[in-house]
């Protein structure tokens, strides 16, 4: 068995891992860029400058999809590579596949939001893609699954660790969703625009099904792949419950993919289907919060490193988010809490909740602990990863503090009656009201992007003094050499 | 101990986890989704609700394009407020021709259900290209190239092809356009027909007359066009209050 445990890291294929999470960062900063850009625009809209391609409504899908797809998709390749090759002590089973999901994914991204600002779109939310790269993907998607359970299958240890299911049904119930919510039949060979395969009632229906789990699957259940491994690595202790996560992962899998339709509350579709979906929402709290807790409570014994490590500190509030999130989510699918929050701010604060605090914040922890191993270094600056988690989570808490004062306050206006029941305001008046929270939510924007930049800075000085220690180490070798030569 | 001892064997068996995965994992979109295409109260039973005709559904694919949906809902709720501020709640059948839907999911600015016909061509052509001209608080951004920009009608024919489809009923044969005159009457079977998409497009343009210049065919006709029909089709009068509550 010794010979399992010695497995050198020379072995493994860091190289995809690499270019994988370089890749996360160009596409966070370029999507957070973005979003930052559209909140001005709602803010002062002479910022849409009359010009077509950068007009909200085809800078948001850039923004979402930057930001989900290329900052959240390469950094889950990226780990997701990292953690199945370190857990399962053996490297990926094909680095030609592998390199092909390397530029099938990055090929789609890019396509993509070119796609979009000249007005290709296929008006689905967080699956805007055109049809051809709808196809890509999928090609794509389905290599990254083959190197993904074979790598599983080589495995030198008869257990497969928890984070592998994790990924593992991530990647699974990913290509459902992709490919049933993008049925379409295309114009002609030739042309872009394609006319979704259902209508009305039943589309909104997928496109929820869908548009939730690909909050609760790529951006959950991935993502606690990655919790899985990295926190009980940089806390350098066992993961708190094991039984907590056998029955946290399969209760978050069974009832994610019912909840979808809380996104329809009070709309045309049957109140069957809307009810079942908030039942489900309510009980999903359970698995949502046994994450968090088996999360958190992996630190316990060892909190002291809160204080003296800046990665434990984004891991440990990236879990606090989550679990507020979790909260949030369930309330607000609650029948009479959705009619107020539905349509407004609200939604988009929770959303930022669960992706800025929880997703990103994540991310951010995770390759601060995985980077300098990858270049096998240590971190160029600890003192900017503090710099960093704080301008994030003042970003957050202005980011999400503006949404709830903007959306309930719409909320509110919009329901409200005067004394001889007529409206007591039009719509406009409600959106005069949201301007101070709209500069509000884009000063979060903005610390939140300056707090990526310097994340950039501190992983490139990482990197290039990795680069300058290994022509050291060589030269000296080399001396060494020459002299034993001699 | 028992339950660990079963549950091992899905660790170390990967086959099983991606089988049970799956299993897991369809349960919920398959009670949910399936349903909706088979229950018949799912679509409630009302008059008037058509397909687009080719200047509308044009119009459509710009609304699509300019992602209009992020900001606009089309999706009236059964609230008092919205009763007052966009009329009736929105029906399941005034959307089943909506490839895709666009009911939207925030209202950054108004719902447009029900806009057709509450403003005139002129204040809809002026408000989009420049929106703070006539709503000074607003935060929409000016489209002004809509009225610029020539709108393309040589591929409406492929557009329609495709809708038919995926089942909406524009007619290509003889029988398929006896049935939609006997379904929507014959004035609009005719423009539901595919092989003449083109002329009934520029027809439908030039007697409108949508952005008030007869001498161009221009995206913005297509546009607001489409924003002219939006709710327009059912006729409320018609039914006793209480009739659709019974589909819900």
């Amino acid at each position: 068995m010794a010979h399992e445990a010695v497995a050198a890291d020379s072995q493994y294929n860091y190289d995809i891992i690499k270019r994988f999470a370089v890749m996360a960062l160009v596409w966070g900063i370029l999507g957070m860029f973005a979003g930052t850009y559209i909140a001005a625009e709602l803010a002062f809209p002479f910022l849409n400058f009359d010009t077509p391609a950068i007009t909200f409504g085809r800078l948001r899908p850039v923004h979402t999809t930057l930001v989900i797809f290329g900052f959240g998709g390469s950094a889950l390749f990226a780990t997701s590579y990292y953690v199945v090759q370190r857990t399962c002590q053996t490297p990926l089973s094909s680095n030609m596949l592998a390199g092909f999901t390397f530029w099938g994914w990055q090929a789609s991204v890019l396509l993509g939001v070119l796609g979009y600002v000249n007005g290709y779109t296929q008006g689905r939310e967080y699956a805007e893609f055109v049809w051809p790269i709808d196809l890509l993907i999928t090609v794509t998607w389905v290599a990254y699954f083959y190197v993904y359970v074979t790598t599983l299958m080589r495995r030198s240890q008869p257990h497969i660790y928890v984070a592998n299911w994790f990924y593992m049904s991530f990647i699974l119930a990913t290509a459902i969703l992709h490919i049933v919510n993008n049925l379409a039949v295309p114009v002609s060979m030739f042309s872009l625009q394609s006319y979704s395969a259902f209508s009305g009632v039943q589309d909104a229906m997928t496109q929820w099904w869908y548009g939730h789990n690909a909050v609760g699957f790529f951006l959950t259940a991935a993502f606690l792949g990655m919790m899985y491994y990295f926190v009980p690595k940089q806390a350098g202790r066992p993961v708190y419950s094991y039984r907590l996560s056998i029955v946290h992962f399969w209760a978050l899998a069974f009832l994610y993919m019912w909840v979808g339709a809380h996104h329809l509350h009070w709309t045309a579709l049957p109140d069957w289907t809307s009810s079942l979906a908030a039942t489900f929402s309510i009980l999903l709290l359970m698995p949502s919060w046994g994450g968090m807790i088996n999360g958190i409570m992996t630190l316990s014994g060892a909190w002291d490193k809160l204080r003296t490590d800046p990665i434990m500190l984004f891991l440990i509030t990236s879990l606090a988010f989550y679990g507020m999130s979790t909260f949030e989510g369930p309330m607000m699918s609650l029948k009479s809490v959705n009619a107020l929050s539905h349509y407004t701010d609200w939604t988009i604060g929770h959303v930022h909740s669960g992706t800025l605090g929880w997703v990103a914040m994540i991310s951010f922890g995770s390759f601060y602990h995985m980077i300098p191993r990858l270049w096998d270094t240590r971190l160029w600056s600890k003192k900017l990863v503090y710099t960093h988690f704080w301008l994030a989570t003042i970003g957050i808490v202005l980011y999400i503090t503006a949404m709830w004062i903007s959306g309930i306050g719409q909320g509110l206006m919009l329901r409200a009656f005067d004394d001889y029941g007529n409206l007591a305001y039009t719509f406009i008046e409600s959106v005069s009201f949201m301007h101070v929270p709209l500069v509000t939510r884009m000063l979060g924007g903005i610390f939140f992007v300056a707090g990526i930049l310097i994340m950039a800075f501190n992983v490139f000085m990482t990197i290039r003094t990795a680069k300058r220690e290994q022509v050291e180490i060589e030269a000296k070798i080399a001396a060494k050499m020459a002299k034993v030569g001699a | 101990m028992k339950f660990r001892f079963a549950h091992e064997s899905i660790e170390i068996n990967a086959g099983l986890l991606i089988g049970l995965t799956l299993l897991v994992i369809s349960i919920g979109g398959l009670v949910e989704i399936v349903p909706l295409f088979y229950i018949d109260e799912t679509i409630e039973e009302v008059e008037g609700v058509r397909p687009y005709t080719p200047l509308e559904q044009a119009g459509r694919d710009i609304y699509v394009r300019e992602g209009c949906y992020t900001c606009h809902s089309q999706m009236i709720r059964p609230f008092r407020d919205e009763l007052l501020r966009y009329g009736h709640y929105s029906l399941a059948a005034e959307s089943q021709y909506d490839h895709p839907f666009q009911w939207g999911s925030k209202r950054t600015g108004p719902d447009l259900a029900r806009v057709g016909e509450k403003y005139s061509n002129e204040w809809h052509v002026q408000h989009l290209e420049a929106p703070r001209s006539v709503v000074p608080e607003s935060i929409m951004p000016n489209y002004p190239w809509l009225s610029e920009t020539a709108l393309n009608t040589s591929d409406i024919e492929g557009k329609l092809r495709a809708l038919k489809m995926v089942g909406v009923p524009y007619s290509d044969t003889d029988e398929e356009y006896q049935a939609n005159v006997e379904r929507f009457g014959e004035e609009a079977a005719k423009m539901l027909d595919i092989h003449s998409a083109e002329k009934n497009l520029i027809a439908q343009a030039q007697a409108g007359n949508y952005d008030g210049d007869r001498s161009n065919l221009t995206e913005m006709d297509a546009m607001v066009a489409y924003l002219q029909l939006l709710g327009t089709l059912v006729d409320f009068s018609k039914y006793d209050e209480g009739y659709f509550a019974e589909f819900r």
